[in-house]
């Protein structure tokens, strides 16, 4: 250490963070399809994801700062998701785990949302449908390198700032044409009607 | 097996039965409109017939055809253990039938998912909203002219590429598919 280079005592110390950082993940699994078989399998003996200091999961997005989108992301689910990524405390990274939550996969229709990061900053897309777990683990050690060095989000590095926000329909009561998204009210019956 | 079914209907409503026949032995009878209550109120209470459960309801869209919709209903009798599928025609115009829910409770989410996907109205139904498909969403995604490419998101990034425009001029224009 040199008098010359007053930043070397905090990038070694920066250095010992993400080190830190980046061998105790813990995750929030967002598991809403059939990826999540194959996180399962990521998580067990065999493939032992805990070698990577990741294995715990947390059940409460409060509490993990590693959220991993396993599956199909339909629209009317994506409110949830970006609440759920809104919940994590930060530093926090995402990983899109399978074609489904990477671009919607094969979904090519009304109900899927084509891809989380049409919602949330993703940090790792992993593809497969399911992806291996060797995959996932691939995965998992390509965004270990992306904590060490201290690059944070994907989206960020590319330059988009806007990352972070996001803007909810249901605030908008009319489209651009006019037309209102909800149903008009002669189209909704009594709600306080029961059958029988 | 359930060809007695279709005799028992013949013979007691024989002006409400359009069309009756058997297809690899899963009998059908198309039924007008207008009579359809009095038929399933027959297919229901009659000991005989006895058909206890409403398996399932559904839609068909021919796009083409006149009247465009059919509705489904899919009848099993749990005592006689005899199944047999019932077909209403319905208008693109008038997409409404009457509801079945006082017949069988379990018509009243089989209802509510036809309405949502497909459009089709059943009056008297209780609580007709939508339920698979969030309040927001416009048209009934099961038509067969309801165009792939349209997005209805609930929310998005601000960043990411809006597909508001798209989606507009795709709705407008789906009615006009069947006029090329």
């Amino acid at each position: 250490m040199s008098n010359d280079n007053p930043t070397f005592v905090p990038t070694m110390l920066q250095d010992a963070v993400n080190w830190a950082q980046k061998y105790s993940l813990f995750t929030y699994p967002f598991a809403t399809a059939c990826c999540a078989m194959e996180f399962m399998s990521t998580m067990g003996a065999r493939y032992d994801i805990a070698r990577f200091g990741a294995e715990f999961p947390r059940f409460s997005p409060r509490q993990a700062d590693l959220l991993i989108v396993i599956g199909t992301i339909t629209e009317r689910q994506a409110p949830i998701l970006r609440r759920v990524y809104d919940q994590m405390p930060d530093p926090k990274w995402v990983m899109a785990f399978g074609v489904c939550a990477s671009t919607g996969g094969f979904y090519q229709n009304y109900t899927v949302t084509p891809g989380a990061d049409q919602v949330i900053p993703v940090d790792v897309y992993v593809p497969g449908c399911p992806p291996r777990p060797e995959q996932v683990l691939d995965g998992l050690m390509a965004l270990q390198n992306r904590i060490q060095e201290h690059r944070g989000h994907v989206q960020a590095e590319l330059g988009n700032t806007a990352a972070i926000g996001y803007r909810d329909r249901r605030h908008l009561p009319v489209l651009s044409d006019g037309t209102s998204m909800t149903l008009g009210p002669d189209e909704r019956m009594p709600k306080d009607g029961r059958v029988r | 097996m359930a060809q007695r079914v279709l005799d028992i209907l013949q013979q007691r409503v024989p002006d409400a039965i359009i069309e009756a026949g058997s297809y690899v032995g899963d009998e059908m009878a198309l039924v007008e409109r207008d009579q359809l209550l009095s038929v399933l109120t027959l297919l229901r209470d009659d000991p005989e017939l006895d058909f206890s459960m409403l398996t399932d309801l559904t839609v068909v869209d021919w796009l083409e055809l006149s009247p465009r919709f059919e509705v489904i209903y899919q009848l099993y009798s749990v005592r006689l253990k005899h199944r047999v599928r019932i077909k209403v025609g319905v208008d693109e115009a008038r997409p409404e039938v009457p509801t079945a829910t006082s017949l069988w409770f379990a018509a009243a989410w089989a209802e509510r998912e036809a309405w949502d996907l497909y459009g089709v109205r059943f009056t008297g139904h209780p609580d007709l909203r939508r339920i698979l498909m969030y309040d927001e969403f416009k048209g009934h995604p099961l038509r067969k002219d309801y165009p792939q490419n349209a997005r209805q998101p609930l929310i998005r990034r601000p960043d990411a590429p809006s597909t508001d425009d798209q989606t507009t001029r795709l709705l407008a224009n789906s009615h006009d598919r069947r006029t090329e």
